[in-house]
């Protein structure tokens, strides 16, 4: 179908992460914000903790994503079953395309000239504002963060704070520029300021447009977390809401919202609980006062089933979209979320991006960790962050001896140069004799050691090689 | 996955050494150190020659036949149940934990799994199955101390290092700002995205040399190549050294062999 050549995705190229790796370490505004701002995220999360018993609440949320991951095709019909039987309606999407298309075609039987948009990262996946520009339809961002990065005509660099890049006077400065604002130190002010300004916008849009934390399969319940009360404005206002949401965002029942909503606002802003919290369970009723008309649910896919037939890839849809991953990232303080050039940046988009876009195109994102760990051990569902990475690094260049789900470009990063390289060094340290001989000679020759090795002596001197091993030491002592 | 509750043994007579591919190369002293404070807690070390590499390299790089090749030929080297110790948190955890992923499905997986439960980082052995007392006999002296993302986290004995240093009478031990954050080593990650390596180990001794301390001492010897080697390129007023050669050299004179 050419339905999608209609969809001209504005994607910042993806293979281009190490240019902009280094721009950004050079660049100390970058390095400043980010380092200020995620030094004040775990400091918050480590407070927010206090008091608790983290390790089995962790525990907990792990098991009812499993859980709820273990069962997630009967989940969904069930969800779609209650959710049809509260009025809302639900569509399948197996492509961001194909969930642009469902929001055009609603909007369009509605006539609809203009959508406000709360948070969504799903919409961000799809690429949503852009296709609906190009479908002569106005969208606009509602939360302050997407407010401000689609002012600068960026992407967000968090997928909880979009626009941490940027420090107050540059927000003050773009706000001037395209808003007309006065110039202002004051936050208070510049919040006020783009609040009048929604306010308008969100009296006259003809749809509502939100994500989905978590959709509740026994009761039909879209949950709905944030702060700023956007997204209650955006679900309610408008005469029609559509939410967007990943396949994987569907829990058993209630009770587990819970443990998982005490876990995400703790672990995303060190909040105990979010200003808003909104459930929705259908359009407004005969004898109500407000809420929409019509309630849709856009239900997508993109990669997530196939994610989904692999044991070990599987965890990857457990995320509950917290960012703890990134706050707690020592590579992504360094190079900012831009830098990665996916819609998810940090740890969760290293290994959730592969899926999306494939690993010829991702192939440099599982590389881009020197696998510390931070993020497994922050993460309030335990995915096996560190684990799933090195699993992607297998798949970029062993895929095609792996069974039975492969990732969409796998073996994609198996260079014959670099494979050589493994495969000599594989064989002398499986060879005793030979490696005993290699690195005593390498002792006995250290002087002649290369100074300069590659990227390493870029920043640092050279290891310096022993003059005797300690296989020879220890054989001199007769051991 | 849920980690296995660590649970140690009795202090044995003999202990298997493991000696790993850095210590061997560049850092025979830490190992000769380790060997000689479990010697003076009276164990008896045995050295396998044939042992090379954990082969954690090209498992991380997601070469994972090459690995296992190489794992395979470590797999034979410790036939008797004795502890097997390692000098280094991220080749304990290669060796502890993904040994048994690594050989999974391949009719090797009974060995991988008996192998890796009797895998000891050292320091952690010392401390928590030999029940070491040290006893300082140095000048007094200010260090910190940066514990290997391994060791800490796949290992689970970043307070093992701290214990072990607060034995020693004339040793202050500070710690740096962010102490848990990553040095930027990572094996082939280093080599790969040098500027983000850089990034982060040019902060990583700046907040050491805020300390104030002249000297660090790590678990780990890719993290001491790294963070030393940017040190010393740099200008830096800080010298690492490998957390068993400063054990050892501290305590030493009273009732080690010196060889
Ligand atoms: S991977 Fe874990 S830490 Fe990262 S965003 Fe998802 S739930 Fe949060």
């Amino acid at each position: 179908m050419s339905e999608t050549a209609e969809h001209s995705p504005h994607h910042i190229d993806v293979k281009e992460f190490h240019p902009r790796a280094q721009a950004a370490i050079h660049n100390p505004k970058i390095r400043q914000n980010f380092r200020k701002a995620m030094d004040g995220l775990m400091t918050k999360r480590k407070s927010a903790f206090e008091g608790w018993d983290l390790e089995t609440l962790r525990d907990l949320g792990a098991n009812i994503r499993l859980r709820a991951l273990a069962n997630l095709p009967d989940l969904l019909e069930q969800l779609e079953q209650k959710l049809t039987e509260n009025g809302i309606k639900v569509h399948w999407a197996v492509d961001g395309d194909e969930a642009c298309r469902i929001v055009r075609d609603i909007c369009k039987a509605r006539d609809a000239k203009t959508v406000i948009k709360g948070k969504s990262m799903v919409s961000e996946e799809m690429e949503l504002n852009h296709y609906l520009e190009e479908q002569g339809i106005e969208a606009l961002e509602s939360d302050l963060g997407e407010y401000i990065v689609q002012l600068a005509g960026e992407t967000p660099s968090h997928i909880i704070m979009p626009a941490i890049h940027k420090n107050t006077d540059e927000i003050s400065e773009l706000m001037h520029e395209k808003t007309g604002t006065d110039l202002s130190h004051d936050v208070e002010y510049l919040t006020a300021s783009a609040r009048l300004q929604l306010r308008e916008k969100f009296m006259n849009a003809d749809v509502g447009v939100s994500g989905v934390n978590f959709a509740v399969a026994e009761t039909g319940t879209l949950c709905l977390v944030e702060n700023e009360g956007n997204g209650r404005m955006t679900t309610t206002v408008p005469p029609c809401h559509i939410a967007v949401t990943g396949i994987e965002k569907v829990v058993p029942n209630l009770e587990d919202v819970t443990a998982l909503l005490a876990l995400l606002t703790r672990s995303a802003t060190g909040q105990h609980i979010t200003t808003y919290f909104n459930m929705i369970s259908g359009p407004r009723k005969p004898d109500e006062l407000d809420g929409p008309e019509e309630v849709h649910l856009v239900l997508v896919d993109n990669g997530r089933s196939s994610i989904y037939q692999d044991d070990e890839l599987l965890d990857t849809l457990r995320c509950i979209r917290c960012g703890a991953c990134m706050n707690h990232c020592p590579v992504y303080t360094r190079v900012g979320g831009h830098t990665y050039g996916t819609t998810y940046p940090g740890p969760i988009g290293k290994i959730l991006m592969p899926h999306l876009i494939g690993l010829d195109e991702g192939r440099h994102l599982p590389t881009a960790s020197s696998l510390c760990g931070a993020c497994g051990e922050v993460c309030p569902v335990k995915i096996p962050i560190p684990d799933l990475l090195v699993r992607l690094r297998q798949e970029s260049v062993d895929g095609d001896k792996l069974h039975p789900a492969k990732v969409r470009g796998h073996g994609a990063k198996r260079g014959a140069v670099e494979a050589m390289v493994w495969k000599g060094w594989s064989w002398m340290h499986a060879h005793p004799g030979m490696y005993r001989f290699g690195t005593s000679m390498a002792a006995r020759f250290r002087k002649l050691q290369p100074g300069q090795i590659g990227g390493w002596t870029q920043y640092r001197t050279a290891p310096k090689l022993a003059p005797k091993t300690l296989h020879e030491r220890l054989k001199e002592r007769g051991q | 996955m849920v980690d296995p509750i660590k649970v140690y043994p009795a202090k044995p007579s003999k202990v298997y050494f493991f000696g790993t591919c850095l210590v061997d190369m560049f850092y025979p002293d830490a190992g000769m150190a380790g060997i000689q404070l479990l010697e003076r807690e009276g164990i008896e070390v045995i050295f396998p020659q044939d042992q090379t590499c954990c082969g954690q390299p090209a498992y991380t790089s997601g070469y994972h036949d090459e690995a296992r090749a190489v794992a395979m030929a470590q797999l034979d080297l410790f036939p008797e149940d004795w502890p097997i110790v390692v000098p280094s948190g991220s080749c304990g955890g290669m060796m502890r934990k993904h040994y048994p992923d690594l050989f999974k499905d391949t009719g090797h997986e009974v060995k991988a799994a008996e192998v890796a439960g009797r895998v000891w980082e050292l320091t952690d052995f010392l401390l928590n199955v030999c029940h070491i007392k040290l006893d300082d006999l140095g000048e007094p002296t200010t260090v910190a101390m940066h514990t290997s993302c391994s060791a800490r986290r796949e290992m689970g004995v970043a307070e093992v290092g701290p214990k072990l240093l607060g034995q020693l009478s004339n040793v202050n031990l500070v710690e740096q700002i962010r102490a848990e954050e990553c040095c930027g080593f990572g094996g082939t990650f280093a080599i790969r995205h040098p500027e983000i390596s850089g990034a982060m180990v040019s902060e990583k001794v700046d907040t050491l040399v805020d300390t104030g301390a002249k000297a660090f001492v790590t678990t780990d010897c890719g993290c001491l190549m790294n963070i030393d080697g940017y040190a010393e390129k740099n200008r830096k007023p800080i010298t690492g050294q490998h957390i068993l050669s400063f054990l050892w050299e501290r305590t030493n004179g009273k009732k080690g062999d010196r060889s």
